[in-house]
């Protein structure tokens, strides 16, 4: 069976080594672009969020290629997410592709459910391959957090922006050819030490900025006008608040965030599906790091942003941090976003600098 | 004389001042952008050069804003390119010093932003929903056949205006053709339609702002009577349109222009010949990657002046802008 997933930042590195080297034959989605935009808007119901739109428009792209399996994670809060593997998989069918959909769910919710479907995964190479494949994902996943932490740490110092992109991409593609845990040990190496020989200024004290929202928007380029680079190239740090590993670690393995969602209270004390009360919760967090400001990325018509934005007011004052929500949807012109973000750094500079005058 | 000139090119006005070093607005040129961002700018430029003929001013710095900052700025070598939310921030607080709340509504964007002591501290701009912009009343208006200056005063006419759903400028627009072809009086309508984009644009932009007076409205739109009556009613505050309101944009952009030109002394200013070049832009889409950028080439008396649309950036190379 020919088996392909959904496309998401640098997760599919991880996913297509995972499922290649359990013995499976894997079809690798494309980078999402605006074909595959136009093909997920013209067959997902208008109002449907723009990562339902994404994830079924490379889903089109992938069966057209071959693959017969597709596999997806579930959820089971509020969020209507936890239904979309079940809506794709029918308006594939509608369209004329017999996709079989395997949804994982959070294995400490439905852990009969999840045990039953990994059986099915590591059944051609055995139990013993998959502690061994496991292990090179992980450290894989890790090596991956790390390059991009550098990327956003180093992108307001370094003078050649463009060659610090370069030697990341280089990086990610070094880790992905990687086959063992000391091969991605070394990629990672090589990676982070090259990044770390550009010429930068150290000296300078960029504006720090917290990127919040909700998971598929932040964590895909495509879906975010590559803000953490538009941002890194105005000079900004961003710090973004979701990343794979701890995701995993938060959801997978644990019943994790519950941190994150007691820093939510009192401004939002129900949990409200998808990153919703994570949304307030950061924000409460980046104040107390001292960020300057923070950003919310929300799809149009995501209802656990929109209760997290129309909360965002009441904490932004009560802990003096601006917020600004952006709302993603179909568009591409990148002109509208960049006009917001150099106001909001604006604000941030002005702010920042009322702050070192008193 | 010093002067400084601001440029604002938005999507439906192209707007030029210029100041002295008082910040005396001694110019000022509104005009229609009608999709020709170049053209414009270079017919602006005629007529402020027109304007100055004769009057000893000397243009000592440049700025640009609006959604064709960029493209402007090349063209006419700014000193500075700032975002229309900052500029319109600097100029309000310039004319009405303790602004506290500047309500903007143009062609395609509106916004508001917070002033608290002077300095921004919060701002919207309307991302996915065009109801309520200038260029939905003066769609309206030429359908109803009532020329765009009249249409406010016409709402204050009214006595009890009907309710229209603001939400989306289509359903908009059948709701005050079921309204109207049920027979209620043009004003009526017109008042009601006031009362929708007030509505819409307060829950959208405006939603959990805390808006506090000097309230200062700008904008296009804010030549519109019936909409300033329509805010003042659902604000119960007091709404000042300054005087040049049209052209507040342009007025930040000259400002910060003087500011600009404090820090590095010299303009970039490539002088009103600009005015008489051919300037071309082309566009094409990049095969390199599947991000299809599309790609933007400006070139004057057929030389690449200019380029950018891309993401990795290999095309913009030739000059960094922005």
């Amino acid at each position: 069976m020919k088996i392909s997933f959904p496309y998401m930042g640098t997760s599919h590195i991880v996913a297509g080594y995972l499922l290649e080297n359990l013995g499976h034959e894997v079809i690798h989605p494309p980078v999402p672009s605006k074909k595959t935009l136009s093909l997920g808007v013209q067959h997902a119901p208008e109002f449907a969020c723009l990562p339902f739109k994404i994830v079924l428009g490379t889903y089109l792209e992938v069966v057209e290629m071959g693959a017969e399996v597709l596999i997806t994670s579930g959820g089971c809060g509020p969020c209507r997410a936890g239904y979309y593997g079940e809506m794709h998989k029918r308006i594939l069918h509608d369209l004329g592709y017999p996709v079989e959909m395997i949804v994982i769910e959070p294995p400490l919710v439905e852990p009969f459910d999840f045990f039953k479907k990994l059986h099915r995964l590591v059944k051609p190479k055995g139990y013993i391959n998959l502690v061994r494949v496991l292990r090179v994902a992980w450290a894989k996943m890790q090596a991956l957090d790390d390059l991009e932490k550098t990327l956003h740490k180093l992108r307001p110092l370094v003078f050649a922006k463009k060659q610090l992109n370069r030697i990341y991409d280089e990086g990610l593609e070094a880790i992905r050819r990687a086959d063992s845990v000391k091969e991605v040990a070394v990629a990672r190496k090589d990676a982070l030490e090259a990044m770390h020989s550009l010429p930068a200024d150290h000296h300078y004290k960029p504006l720090r900025i917290g990127l919040i929202g909700e998971i598929y928007v932040v964590l895909e380029p495509f879906a975010n006008f590559d803000i953490e680079r538009i941002l890194g190239e105005m000079g900004a740090y961003v710090h973004r608040s979701i990343f794979l590993t701890n995701w995993i670690r938060d959801n997978v393995l644990a019943h994790g965030e519950k941190d994150i969602r007691a820093a939510a209270v009192p401004f939002l004390n129900e949990m409200v599906g998808g990153h919703g009360q994570n949304s307030v919760g950061e924000v409460v967090r980046y104040a107390a790091k001292n960020f300057d400001g923070v950003i919310q990325l929300a799809p149009f018509t995501c209802i656990p942003e929109i209760v997290a934005k129309s909360i965002m007011p009441a904490a932004s004052k009560a802990r003096g941090i601006p917020v600004m929500t952006l709302y993603l949807d179909e568009q591409t012109g990148q002109g509208g976003i960049e006009t917001r973000l150099e106001a909001f750094l604006d604000l941030l500079r002005q702010k920042r600098r009322k702050q070192e005058a008193s | 004389m010093r002067g400084y000139l601001g440029i604002d090119v938005g999507s439906v006005s192209t707007n030029l001042v210029v100041i002295d070093d008082d910040c005396n607005v001694l110019i000022d040129v509104y005009l229609r952008t009608r999709g020709q961002p170049i053209q414009v700018v270079q017919e602006g430029m005629r007529q402020v050069e027109e304007a100055i003929k004769g009057k000893n001013i000397e243009i000592c710095g440049v700025g640009t804003t609006g959604s064709a900052r960029i493209l402007t700025g090349v063209i006419v070598g700014a000193d500075t390119v700032k975002n229309e939310i900052t500029a319109h921030a600097v100029a309000a607080s310039h004319m009405v010093p303790d602004v506290q709340t500047v309500l903007e509504i143009g062609g395609q964007d509106s916004k508001i932003i917070l002033l608290r002591d002077g300095i921004v501290v919060d701002f919207a701009m309307n991302t996915v929903c065009a109801a309520g912009t200038g260029s939905f009343l003066d769609h309206q208006a030429a359908r109803l056949n009532i020329p765009i200056e009249q249409f406010g005063e016409l709402a204050l006419e009214s006595k009890s205006p009907v309710r229209i759903a603001g939400r989306c400028s289509v359903f908009a627009e059948s709701d005050m053709v079921h309204k109207q072809q049920m027979g209620h009086p043009v004003q009526d309508i017109i008042a009601g339609l006031c009362d929708a984009l007030v509505r819409n644009y307060l829950n959208n932009v405006g939603k959990g702002k805390e808006i506090l007076p000097p309230v200062v409205f700008q904008g296009g739109v804010a030549a519109n009577v019936g909409i300033r009556a329509a805010f003042e009613r659902a604000l119960g505050l007091e709404v000042f349109v300054p005087e040049y309101f049209h052209v507040m944009g342009a007025i930040g952009a000259a400002l910060l222009a003087k500011s600009a030109i404090r820090g590095k002394g010299r303009t970039q200013f490539r002088g009103f010949a600009v005015s008489d070049m051919e300037y071309k832009a082309t566009s094409f889409e990049c095969n390199g990657c599947p991000n299809l950028c599309e790609i933007v080439n400006i070139s004057v008396n057929g030389e690449v002046l200019a380029r950018w649309g891309g993401r990795c950036g290999k095309w913009e190379t030739l000059q960094k802008t922005g």
